[in-house]
């Protein structure tokens, strides 16, 4: 049994625009790509919408949803109330291309002044590395990410207060956490993270915990415990003296 | 890098969103769990009697004021009153520790997050406008003195041993005939042991804690004891809000239930 459903959707460019209706026909199962899919093919052929695999792993479609920064794909209708409009927006933080599409750009540009992994020398002559599995596993967490930036755009630092050249944001947090977490990098990013990267500028109001559709504990398992390494470096004398008596913890 | 969309929660003032939930009850619920928490303690810290229960050779000792460092000449561990106690300030016992376990809640991880939107609007919630442009977060003073939480923990995880030892002084009754102390267990015993563990799973899952415990090692293989107590820290984390709501509401209770019994107002009930 079908029935149908309004989707209010902003349509426009960066020179500004507005939110036009669509009534679309609901079926079972349906995701808000789906409709969207639908207006296009019937009612809007020049409506822009970036999209890829339909399966929430490629991070394409992200997109505001009733507010709130969602995957188009990976949002079933039924869980949305169908008796009011629908809001598809597209994501406020970066620049507006077209309709649903924006400019994520500035993500992949900060992503490339970070430091790279930069591993020890090969444990083995062949060039391979050996590393525990107990090591490795709190990093595993962060390789879910899909780079949906979805995290990036409800970000209050990002998106209420523009902060884009003194802090990367909880997406280049998670990726620096797995670099910084390692067992086999060498490379310290603490004095980076606090001045280049603004670390301090997070507020831990887990807002990007919130939104991620892999569910990495973006703040209590990436944020705060960079915010730690950073006030052992930084903020806490009493470690720094131990560290330099004992030679601080092997890392 | 301001957005071309002007959607609906573009534009606008403190408050402006396009969601279309209650976003407000989570940010309202603290904010009013949170006064509430700190009229009643600050009123009760001043207080400065009714804070321990001898009834029926029972021991309870509130937690607003343990350890009792001075105070009653009888109990507390350094005597009575200091001299050197300012005239102009009324002398409570609780005054000299609350401050300790106060600080370490203002900048717990998980508090600061919470008080940010409820009292600040930083942000209101997630999507939600907020009321001002400029932010300096935590990057800089005031609020980089946040940095100092881990101080605090060393603090709580000592008043967690002394908060263990009154709930122990809390199952011993002493006999007013014979002055020998027995076991037992009345209504207040069972309510200072509780206490000490939801205090216990808030403090065991605080976030410096997991980071002293291993977080800050990155081949936790070679340490195997410590891998393993950061397994046990990074289980009270996950929940570590669900700790902290019902530790601050039950060490408010204790208080006011020792405080109702101290004044006769409520009678310690005794299972044996
Ligand atoms: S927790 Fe920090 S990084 Fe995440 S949304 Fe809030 S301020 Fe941004
Ligand atoms: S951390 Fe989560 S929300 Fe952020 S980009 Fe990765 S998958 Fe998306
Ligand atoms: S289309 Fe790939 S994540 Fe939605
Ligand atoms: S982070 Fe909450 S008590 Fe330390």
């Amino acid at each position: 049994m079908s029935s149908t459903a309004t989707f209010r959707i902003w349509r426009g460019d960066a020179n500004g625009g507005q939110f036009r209706d669509y009534q679309a026909r609901i079926d079972e199962g349906m995701v808000v790509l789906d409709a969207v899919h639908q207006i296009q093919a019937e009612q809007a052929p020049d409506m822009a919408v970036r999209w890829n695999c339909k399966a929430g792993k490629c991070g394409s479609c992200s997109s505001e949803i009733n507010g709130m920064p969602k995957l188009m794909c990976m949002t079933r209708l039924s869980d949305l109330p169908l008796d009011q409009p629908i809001t598809v927006e597209p994501m406020h933080t970066f620049p507006l291309i077209k309709d649903l599409v924006t400019d994520v750009s500035w993500n992949f540009r900060a992503k490339k002044k970070l430091k790279p992994f930069n591993p020890r020398r090969p444990d083995a002559p062949d060039g391979s590395w050996r590393m525990a599995q107990r090591d490795i596993e709190r990093i595993q967490e962060f390789r879910k990410c899909i780079e949906c930036f979805l995290c990036q755009d409800v970000c209050h630092v990002l998106r209420e207060h523009h902060l884009e050249d003194q802090f990367i944001g909880p997406r280049l947090f998670v990726f620096t956490a797995a670099l910084e977490m390692h067992p086999l990098d060498t490379e310290n990013r603490l004095p980076n993270l606090r001045k280049l990267d603004g670390i301090g500028y997070c507020n831990i109001t887990k807002c990007c915990t919130k939104v991620c559709p892999e569910e990495i504990h973006i703040t209590d398992n990436a944020i705060i415990p960079l915010k730690e390494r950073v006030v052992d470096q930084f903020f806490d004398p009493i470690t720094r003296i131990i560290n330099a008596v004992t030679g601080g913890d092997k890392r | 890098m301001a957005n071309g969309a002007a959607g609906a929660a573009s534009p606008g003032a403190l408050g402006v969103t396009a969601r279309r939930d209650a976003w407000w009850v989570q940010p309202l619920a603290v904010f009013l769990g949170l006064t509430a928490f700190v009229i009643y303690a600050t009123w009760a810290a001043f207080q400065g009697n009714h804070y321990r229960y001898t009834g029926g050779g029972a021991d309870y000792l509130s937690p607003f004021y343990s350890p009792e460092l001075f105070g009653d000449p009888k109990t507390a561990w350094f005597g009575g009153k200091p001299a050197w106690w300012p005239g102009w300030l009324v002398f409570s016992p609780a005054l000299l520790i609350l401050p300790f376990p106060a600080f370490f809640r203002v900048t717990c991880y998980y508090y600061r997050g919470a008080y940010y939107k409820a009292f600040w609007a930083d942000p209101p919630s997630c999507t939600v406008k907020e009321p001002r442009s400029h932010y300096r977060g935590e990057a800089s003073f005031p609020l980089i003195l946040q940095n100092v939480h881990r101080y605090f923990l060393y603090v709580a995880l000592l008043f967690i041993l002394i908060l263990a030892h009154d709930a122990w002084n809390g199952i011993w009754f002493t006999d007013p005939a014979t002055g020998q102390a027995h076991l037992g267990l009345g209504v207040g015993s069972l309510v200072l042991i509780l206490n000490v563990v939801l205090l216990s799973g808030y403090t065991f899952g605080c976030h410096s804690l997991r980071h002293l415990c291993g977080g800050r090692i990155n081949k936790l293989s070679q340490c195997p004891m410590r891998s393993r107590i950061y397994g046990c820290v990074s289980m009270f984390n996950a929940r570590h809000m669900a700790w902290a709501w019902p530790s601050l509401v039950f060490v408010a209770f204790t208080d006011i239930y020792v405080r109702l019994c101290s004044m006769g107002i409520l009678t310690d009930w005794r299972f044996f």
